[in-house]
């Protein structure tokens, strides 16, 4: 398909017409959001779900008799078919509903508790957020287990060399992120679960940032566990999913104990419900869940080829104009990489071109972004960081390199 | 001056400024000119916590009174520094201790006084009340 095709294809104007948050002004001007790795706007069509679901069929879910209790759980369901076959899973109790990335590693790391001895290893990679560091560091203190890491190189690529060094048949889990939030870098996954099931370990991927612009199909991947929060892709902030192979599942004891994940209960003896409820403790985010669904169907809509083109387009063009900016480093020169640029001017504090560039109404990220390690390679502070969605445009873009020029000139 | 002259006295700086350009590249200029603690005290110890860029505040007593210096990585946050040592600096900590900060509002600085700005305005004028009580102590 040709450019001029593609854009015929994707008419981001319309698309804008979704979003109604678009419309409104920061600080006198027209906002301009590139803070999309941080969470990603709600178009009018889950809005709308959400509205729906507390004007007419709120109601606690399962188990209930009447009408309402029955709507809402069906549509509560119905969402998790559709997620299912959003990530393509064999079973639809293979989707645990969580309340986010986090919330789904932290699940499977305790989960790993009561199966790991001392000596295991577990392996996670140099591009991980602090989220998949932490847990797994906390595992290893309750186990006794090692924890490895896959290096990076100066382009923010991970040194694959380096983890076939780190495998042996003491590896037991390997963790690691679809997609770096602080540099974009694409990871070559396929290769990664295939290296970490040849010694026998199992895999557990991030898919936080990847699930915006990517259809993963977790059975093509053959992926053990993978993770994603529902606020990266138009849907609403304390949910996701953790998608576990069902023999996985079965093996991982329930992380909290409540209502909904019991079969039986007894002061004596307590056996636990079935796949996905025995994850799912207590009141889950109902309408959340639901919107989720909503958001699946709204980016499938528009559809991730389509996505992914577009946002390929922005990435490009947004990259060759930092780069003719005197001073500019781009952090993160991945071959495969997704819509996100890090950057730095100079000896400018990032802190300082965030707030000059706020008071323009372009919201950008500035910090470590929860990625120390990744900033400690670099031997910096923090980074800005843009991020870019299918629904931003190259006028945005030309807007905020302005506005770069700008703050660079008031702080220099 | 009394620390509320002082106070007076940047809130009528700032009203000659039409719009957050001026008032912005006025902090920036200011936060060149601040007067910036001595090396040895830059320690991790000294680092204000609460803050996305680096805050460094130090505190000396000459006679009766207390004279601040500090600096930071970002120039903006020097800027708010520099504001906040020329309220309080060569002052008494008792009238350090008693003042009230409403001239960050009037001085249109409302934006940075919020606790979920990173670059932690609040922490720096608890670091200087805290300077303040600690020394008000002494003095007793």
């Amino acid at each position: 398909m040709s450019t001029a095709q593609k854009h015929i294809a994707f008419d981001v104007e319309n698309i804008r017409q979704d979003f109604p948050i678009l419309n409104r002004k920061v600080n006198g001007k027209p906002l301009i959001y590139f803070d999309n790795a941080a969470t990603s706007q709600t178009p009018q069509q889950v809005i709308d779900v959400i509205v729906d679901y507390y004007t007419n069929y709120n109601a606690n879910i399962h188990r209930g008799v009447h009408s309402l209790s029955q709507e809402a759980t069906d549509a509560y369901e119905q969402a998790r078919i559709k997620i299912q076959k959003h990530f393509n899973a064999k079973h639809t109790h293979e989707i645990i509903y969580t309340s986010g990335t986090t919330h789904g590693i932290n699940l499977v790391a305790n989960g790993f508790s009561s199966l790991l001895k001392k000596g295991d290893e577990i392996i996670v990679s140099a591009l991980e957020h602090h989220s998949n560091i932490v847990p797994w560091q906390m595992l290893c203190e309750r186990t006794g287990a090692n924890l490895k890491v896959i290096p990076m190189n100066e382009n923010g690529e991970l040194i694959l060399s380096e983890f076939d060094s780190l495998l042996n048949e003491n590896t037991k889990l390997v963790f690691v992120n679809h997609i770096s939030n602080a540099l974009g870098t694409i990871n070559p996954i396929e290769e990664i679960i295939a290296k970490a099931h040849n010694v026998g370990a199992a895999i557990l991927i991030d898919g936080a940032q990847s699930c915006p612009h990517i259809k993963p199909d977790v059975q093509a991947l053959d992926v053990d566990f993978y993770v994603c929060s529902a606020h990266k892709m138009c849907g609403p902030t304390g949910v996701g999913i953790l998608y576990g192979k069902e023999d996985w599942l079965k093996k991982l004891p329930p992380y909290q104990g409540g209502g909904e994940m019991i079969a039986e209960v007894s002061f004596e003896k307590t056996t636990y419900a079935d796949l996905p409820h025995k994850f799912e403790a207590g009141t889950p985010n109902i309408c959340g869940g639901i919107a989720f669904g909503a958001a699946i169907d709204y980016m499938n809509s528009i559809g991730f080829e389509n996505i992914a083109a577009y946002e390929n387009e922005l990435l490009d063009y947004a990259t060759e104009q930092l780069q003719h900016i005197e001073g500019l480093k781009i952090y993160g020169t991945a071959k495969e990489k997704t819509s996100v640029i890090s950057f730095n001017v100079g000896t400018i504090h990032p802190y300082d071109i965030g707030t000059i560039l706020d008071k323009m109404g372009i919201a950008v990220r500035t910090g470590h972004h929860c990625a120390q390690p990744i900033m400690d390679f670099y031997k910096i502070p923090g980074t800005i960081r843009a991020s870019f969605m299918f629904y931003n445009t190259k006028e945005e873009i030309d807007t905020f390199i302005a506005s770069l020029k700008k703050a660079i000139l008031m702080l220099s | 001056m009394t620390i509320e002259e002082v106070q007076n006295e940047i809130i009528d700086e700032f009203s000659m400024f039409e719009d957050w350009e001026e008032r912005y590249q006025y902090m920036i200029d200011l936060g060149k000119t601040l007067p910036l603690i001595d090396e040895k005290y830059k320690t991790e110890d000294n680092i204000i916590k609460g803050c996305q860029s680096k805050v460094w505040v130090h505190a000396d007593m000459e006679g009766d009174k207390i004279n601040f210096t500090a600096d930071s990585d970002a120039i903006i946050t020097k800027g708010i520094i520099a504001i906040l040592i020329r309220a309080f600096s060569n002052q008494h900590p008792k009238n350090i201790i008693e003042a009230n900060t409403d001239f960050i509002d009037k001085i249109g600085l409302k934006e940075h006084l919020s606790p979920t700005r990173a670059n932690g305005l609040v922490s720096m004028i608890k670091q200087i009340k805290l300077y303040a009580i600690a020394y008000q102590t002494q003095l007793n």
